[in-house]
């Protein structure tokens, strides 16, 4: 009888049910991807922090101090060590590996431009544009244009493996040069591949690929140093701490989280005679960002979950509140306060569970919109969500529905029927 | 409608006005005798309300407030005196006058001075509590407070003074003496070098300030408006953006300013779609007020006049409670994230009202029309 009153209530009542229904479906569409778009934008705007640029940068443990001024090297060009290039594919070997998001190897060295009649003493910027580096199976491709995205080039990036270079633009403006004219460096032939604009130094320097640098050098498989952007958790005390006075496990979560610190410390493992550091005006200010935003994105979302359990409990009670008479009729049969809430209880679950499943597809159908639109990217929704967001439907249901239930309840069957409430 | 009144005085008014009084009195009456559910659509539209206010402040908001954030990047625009010349002598005064405290600026001068055992390093002068605002991110251990102390930089102090001694530093043949204050340690070029005062190292080198970096805050509009101004007020520098900091801040804001924004849609959606049920269920509920009306000969539009300005006065006192709730909630979210309120924003108020007004309105139409067809008859017998 409990089953046949709640199936001929969902068959009979289309209208109302569907009403009720497509106002939880509403709430769990929004809250799913709300809560899943929370839980990923920190991921996704960590992204779009790298392309500040990079937050780590490895130089060689025994180095001599860097004597620049402007960008001109003012330290003799083969004084001080050297990383190997052959180690730098490693960086994908640590244990943080798939947050590294790129690398990019730097050589500067010291050359002379001949122009005209006379020469001119500047500095060569030996990089990775856009190579393919492998390591073990995994192939990947890593350079300034991945690590360095406001590098702007008019003409063409040159190819690693060739013999073209760049030239920044205000040595170009001074040059006259366009992409296409060969340049005499160091007694070498080159030709311009394009010209590049970076707001920094380099616009007063050639940048070239890595080998033409290490040859002019004449020392091959050299890198001065190397720039390393990853994607890093904001600091916390646990990361300031030095490493050598953690006990076992305290190092152990402390190696195992991708602080600034733990993964300048294994990319200093990872790569001989090497000392890596955080780069602090980049890794300390993107985490303070990256917690507001995330904070911002939290708070709303606690907004949109309480704006969603709101609809959802207007219209259940809006729902309950309209079938009076039918009450009236029931408690007239002789049903008790029980029997009757139960069966509205019932229904209400029913609503819920299926609300919330179609609210949690709507929902990550919208998350994953929103990734595309914003992001460029996927948000995906873990499914593990799903009995989560099932269980907080089928509780703002109930919570939505108890006062309404507890009013049907005390009605007085005599002026329910007859309509005077 | 007071009791106290003496019966001309009734009678007077209504034959002035006799609609506008009825009307008047239904509606008031209409709402406190159904008070429970009146305010629980008052409540309703006030929570609406005071989450879409909430939201579209924090939306207008949230760029100044992340550009706040971003300024810890430190400088956005960079003079360099053109060929490496110094900059004029007053050329920070004229910067400070221009940016008028729209932002922190420091100036630094740098050449290659010479250890006591003849090693090159980087020597700069500043102003410490000018880089102190502007390069927050710099570890330092103590500044320095004192004529003569050095700020050096953690790689530098292996060179320069490996146990914290006193330590000589000559230039063109000029030698100066200083003590270490403090280390400083950013990761970047500043850990190689030495870093005075600029009244010490003036005195020393007699080189001025080649470099102002400046953090402006502000739109990116008003930023080239600044570089525009920096140009105008020293004509003998070079002024540059640092388009790695300025690109990577306008993505990231962006970015979140449209996350923002499809999760304000995607809550004033859902805030307005709990009104409009809980509005159209007690309007429906009041069927039978409406077909007394109708029997006792009111017109359509009467009812639908009745029906349109009890929703719009629920609407709009709804959005004004709302909005001051929800400049309540904008601030809260302000200083608990941002630490700093968020400024109310008084532009949104006619939006939210005119919001409100137009949901209302929509859940008080809606149910009339689906009414309109039906005999007053059949809904008093209750059917």
């Amino acid at each position: 009888m409990f089953a046949r009153l709640v199936y001929e209530s969902f068959r009979r009542q289309k209208r109302r049910k569907l009403l009720a229904g497509a106002a939880i479906t509403l709430g769990v569409t929004v809250a799913t991807a709300m809560i899943a778009v929370a839980t990923d934008i920190g991921d996704k705007i960590n992204r779009e922090l790298r392309t500040i640029g990079a937050n780590l940068l490895v130089t060689p443990q025994e180095d001599t101090l860097d004597v620049e001024i402007g960008g001109v090297n003012l330290k003799p060009p083969s004084d001080g060590a050297f990383l190997n290039e052959a180690d730098l594919p490693k960086i994908k070997g640590t244990f943080w590996h798939n947050n590294i998001t790129g690398f990019a190897p730097m050589l500067p060295v010291n050359v002379t431009l001949q122009r005209g009649g006379g020469a001119e003493n500047l500095t060569l910027l030996g990089t990775y544009f856009a190579r393919q580096v492998s390591f073990g199976k995994e192939e990947f491709t890593t350079g300034v244009r991945s690590t360095n995205p406001w590098w702007k080039v008019s003409g063409a990036w040159p190819d690693d493996s060739s013999r073209d270079v760049l030239l920044g633009e205000r040595l170009a403006a001074r040059l006259s040069a366009r992409p296409g004219d060969g340049v005499t460096v160091s007694g070498r032939q080159l030709r311009i591949s394009g010209i590049l604009s970076t707001g920094g130094s380099e616009d007063d320097q050639i940048v070239a690929p890595i080998a033409l640098a290490q040859e002019i050098l004449g020392k091959p498989g050299a890198v001065r140093r190397v720039y390393v952007s990853a994607l890093t958790k904001p600091e916390d005390a646990l990361a300031r701490r030095d490493p050598k006075s953690m006990s076992g496990p305290v190092y152990d979560r402390w190696y195992c989280s991708p602080y600034p610190q733990s993964i300048a410390f294994q990319l200093q493992e990872a790569i001989p005679h090497s000392h890596a550091e955080q780069i602090r005006q980049v890794a300390q200010n993107e985490g303070a960002v990256l917690t507001r935003i995330e904070g911002l994105i939290f708070l709303i979302t606690l907004a949109a979950l309480f704006a969603s359990a709101l609809a959802v409990s207007a219209a259940m009670a809006t729902a309950i509140f309209e079938r009076r008479a039918e009450v009236g009729l029931m408690k007239a049969l002789g049903a008790g306060k029980l029997s009757v809430a139960s069966i509205f209880f019932a229904e209400a679950a029913l609503l819920a569970l299926i609300g919330g499943l179609v609210g949690f597809a709507a929902g990550g159908l919208l998350a994953h919109q929103i990734g595309r639109s914003i992001f460029d990217s996927q948000i995906t929704i873990p499914p593990v969500l799903l009995p989560v967001i099932l269980a907080i439907a089928v509780i703002v249901t109930f919570a939505g529905s108890a006062v309404a239930i507890r009013q049907a309840v005390r009605l007085d069957p005599v002026l329910a029927l007859r309509g005077e409430l | 409608m007071s009791l106290s009144h003496s019966a001309p005085d009734v009678a007077a008014g209504r034959a002035q006005s006799p609609h506008t009084s009825m009307f008047l009195r239904m509606l008031v009456r209409a709402a406190v005798l159904r008070r429970g559910r009146a305010l629980s659509a008052l409540f309703a539209m006030v929570v609406a309300a005071g989450v879409a206010t909430a939201m579209l402040n924090l939306y207008v908001d949230v760029q100044a407030k992340l550009r706040r954030e971003f300024r810890n990047y430190g400088a956005n625009i960079i003079l360099v005196g053109r060929d490496r010349a110094s900059l004029p002598a007053d050329a920070l005064v004229r910067v400070d006058s221009v940016l008028a405290g729209r932002g922190v600026v420091a100036p630094f001068a740098l050449v290659v001075a010479r250890t006591s055992d003849d090693q090159p390093v980087v020597v700069a002068g500043t102003d410490f509590d000018r880089v102190r605002q502007l390069d927050r991110w710099w570890s330092v251990s103590n500044w320095p407070s004192a004529p003569q102390q050095a700020l050096v930089g953690v790689r530098a102090l292996s060179v320069v003074s490996p146990k914290s001694e006193p330590f000589d530093l000559s230039f063109q043949g000029h030698t100066v003496h200083l003590t270490s204050a403090g280390t400083v340690r950013t990761g970047a070029a500043e850990d190689s070098r030495i870093y005075l005062s600029l009244a010490d190292f003036a005195s020393w080198t007699g080189v001025q300030a080649s470099t102002i970096e400046v953090a402006a805050t502000g739109s990116p509009e008003e930023i080239s408006a600044i570089m525009h101004q920096l140009e105008q007020a020293i004509p003998a520098a070079d002024v540059r953006p640092v388009r790695q900091i300025m690109e990577g801040e306008a993505r990231v804001l962006g970015k979140t300013r449209a996350t923002l924004l499809a999760a304000a849609a995607l809550i004033i959606l859902t805030a307005a779609l709990c009104v409009l049920s809980t509005l159209m269920g007690w309007v429906f509920d009041r069927r039978r007020d409406f077909a007394i009306m109708k029997a006792l000969g009111a017109s359509d539009r009467l009812l639908n006049g009745f029906f349109a300005a009890e929703a719009a006065a629920l609407g709009a006192s709804g959005a004004v409670i709302g909005f001051v709730l929800g400049i309540g909630i904008a601030a809260w979210i302000g200083r608990v994230n941002f630490h700093a309120p968020v400024v109310p924003r008084f532009t949104v108020l006619p939006f939210v009202l005119a919001g409100s007004i137009v949901v209302t309105l929509l859940s008080a139409v809606l149910p009339i029309w689906l009414l309109r067809r039906v005999q007053p008859a059949v809904i008093l017998r209750g059917e």
